[in-house]
């Protein structure tokens, strides 16, 4: 058969462009990337700036294709900016956790003994809190703002990784090609990193992408409450808070930007779903 | 099985331990003196003084291993604030609020009715949506009602859920006048409840206007805080219902000359709900603890709302007194659905 004769990428991009949530994905999550890099180059913005209250609470029009809000700002180029934020807090704060969270599930996977009991056992902890609750906890310790809400939002999500990252190494640890490695001499450090690590890469990678999607959302919600982003940065959550005091007579200045983050989280979520069916065949989905 | 249910439940020690000792370092964490917050900044340096002995805040925080050593005494050792602490909880002590004074345990049960009634009417939500919205894309797979189902459980995990609720509050509420959009009862409504269930309460006293008045405030926030359980609930009813109508019982069933109606629903949706059950039982959990957006929203008078208000206030025993119970919950509520599994599904044997 000639699949046989293809490498496994070629196989894996292959199931990819099969995939119908993961092509949609793809084209989702790439449309936004494009508009968050192509921002400051096609329509630089200041938000520290941004007045024009003549123009307060106008509706969608073909001047200002969603309004503007109720410091007359043009809506559009605000969810625009918007995408850098939250593209941003999403990629940024999952790296974290995808990093932190994979090493100590490797280390407790592989060495066991009381390592992983600690380990264990501050995931149990973790996972005993709801995701956003922890969040607000940790902006509450270390205090609002975008960056905080990025670390708060990332930290969140460590216990995930590690998890995923210890049942892996658990699985992979007694495999022959790990016996081999070892009998040529290869140290704990190299057999964690360039054997078993990348053997389970793929639930890592689909977790991943399915935990911006998450991410996105946590720290819209962070927005949201106040503890995130700050305004007058055109942060979606802040902006969906704000607009909430005028939604009664201008409705537009929340909906905006709350489709916008629906829009960018099914991105997110469709191009996991894509890249399981095609990292992950064995899991196989109807 | 009751030995597994005894592991089960031991095992939950350490973790509620590790609760107590993150809940309580992130609140020694957060920045000021509480003694100056609860005084205020004209308070005479004795009072605080007084006031940071009473709450222990003179000891150090974790073991007191000064006076040990001043001593020999093992037991000086746990005069440190966080063994008081621990003391004090397990004795069901959570401590008053900083600025109404109220016991926090007693605030904690007062509302706590008022966040399960929510957890219920988003639970009766997304049952009502999920499992008939699953079976349906499953039994008529790749047609277009199953686009429709799949393409709305994608949206449905993807919404903000407080940015559902204000579309929900500005089209029934705010538009159309269908419904209210916050509280639990009507301004004017005089009731006094038993359980804190109003639902229930009003059945219970006869009141049917107050039964429908409660009923008529569950509605929206139900509809925002169900929306994500519906939509897991749907995707894992459809591949669920898939597997088993691909197994061979279910063939042999065909093959009897079985109605379809009787296969899905009498043959085959017995089996495909046991994970769905899991997923239902989880998720009652989540909910319980994470209606923190749906009650700020909604102004709903639960656990969510309040610790919310504390946080913001820098109501530090009330957040410290909320959370632990939160966790406490979500815990044991995970605990009793791992142990479901096994009344469920007598297949599955606990060691």
């Amino acid at each position: 058969m000639a699949t046989l004769a293809r490498t496994p990428t070629q196989q894996a991009l292959r199931r990819f462009l099969r995939s119908s949530s993961g092509k949609a994905g793809l084209l989702i999550v790439g449309v936004f990337v494009l508009l968050a890099l192509l921002a400051p180059i096609l329509a630089p913005y200041d938000p520290a700036k941004d007045r024009n209250l003549r123009a307060r609470l106008q509706p969608p029009s073909i001047e200002h294709p969603m309004g503007t809000d109720e410091l007359g700002r043009d809506m559009l180029i605000r969810v625009w900016h918007g995408s850098r934020i939250s593209l941003r807090v999403g990629v940024v704060a999952v790296g974290l956790a995808l990093v932190a969270g994979t090493l100590l599930g490797l280390v407790a996977g592989f060495f066991g003994g009381w390592v992983d009991t600690l380990v264990s056992w501050l995931i149990d902890i973790m996972l005993a809190f709801p995701s956003i609750l922890l969040a607000i906890a940790i902006v509450a310790v270390i205090g609002p703002g975008i960056e905080n809400a990025m670390l708060a939002v990332g930290v969140v999500q460590i216990p995930v990784f590690a998890r995923l990252a210890r049942s892996m190494v658990l699985s992979l640890k007694e495999q022959e090609f790990v016996a081999a490695a070892r009998a040529l001499g290869a140290t704990n450090g190299r057999i964690l990193l360039r054997h078993i690590l990348p053997n389970g890469l793929s639930p890592l990678i689909v977790q991943a992408t399915l935990s911006i999607a998450t991410a996105i959302l946590d720290a819209a919600g962070l927005g949201f409450l106040g503890l995130g982003a700050q305004p007058p940065a055109p942060e979606w959550g802040v902006m969906i808070a704000r607009g909430f005091q005028y939604f009664t007579t201008a409705p537009w200045i929340s909906l905006f930007p709350g489709l916008a983050i629906m829009l960018a989280v099914l991105g997110f979520n469709l191009l996991g779903d894509g890249l399981r069916d095609a990292l992950d065949p064995r899991t196989a989905r109807f | 099985m009751t030995a597994y249910a005894l592991r089960r439940f031991f095992g939950l020690v350490p973790v509620l331990f590790g609760v107590s000792l993150l809940v309580f370092t992130f609140v020694r964490l957060i920045p000021g003196d509480p003694a100056r917050v609860m005084l205020g900044q004209r308070a005479t340096p004795e009072a605080l003084e007084r006031l940071r002995r009473e709450l222990n805040l003179d000891k150090p925080l974790f073991l007191n291993w000064a006076a040990y050593r001043e001593t020999g005494d093992l037991r000086r050792l746990l005069e440190a604030q966080y063994p008081a602490y621990l003391v004090r909880i397990l004795h069901g002590d959570l401590g008053r609020s900083i600025f109404t004074k109220v016991d926090v345990a007693a605030e904690l049960k007062a509302r706590f009715p008022a966040t399960f009634e929510l957890t219920l009417g988003a639970m009766t939500v997304a049952l009502l949506v999920g499992i008939p919205a699953g079976i349906l894309a499953a039994i008529r797979k790749n047609s277009l009602v199953d686009l429709l189902v799949m393409t709305g459980a994608l949206v449905g995990v993807s919404m903000p859920i407080f940015w559902l609720g204000l579309l929900l509050i500005y089209v029934f509420a705010v538009n159309l006048h269908w419904l209210p959009p916050s509280g639990r009862l009507g301004i004017g409504t005089e009731f006094q409840p038993l359980t804190g269930l109003l639902l229930l309460d009003a059945l219970l006293k006869g009141r049917p206007d107050v039964f429908a008045d409660a009923l008529r405030h569950l509605i929206l926030p139900s509809l925002a805080l169900g929306s994500i359980p519906a939509a897991v609930i749907a995707r894992m009813m459809r591949s669920s219902m898939l597997e088993v109508l691909s197994q061979d019982y279910v063939r042999t069933a065909r093959a009897k000359g079985l109605p379809e109606r009787v296969v899905v629903y009498k043959h085959a949706l017995k089996n495909a709900m046991l994970p769905v059950i899991t997923v239902i039982g989880l998720w009652f959990g989540t909910l319980l603890t994470g209606a923190i957006l749906t009650e700020t929203i909604f102004n709903w008078p639960g656990i969510g709302k309040w610790l919310y208000d504390a946080i913001q206030a820098r109501d530090y025993p009330i957040v410290q007194g909320g959370t632990l119970f939160i966790a406490a919950v979500y815990v044991i509520v995970n605990a009793l659905v791992d142990l479901s599994y096994g009344l469920l599904d007598p297949r599955i044997q606990y060691r």
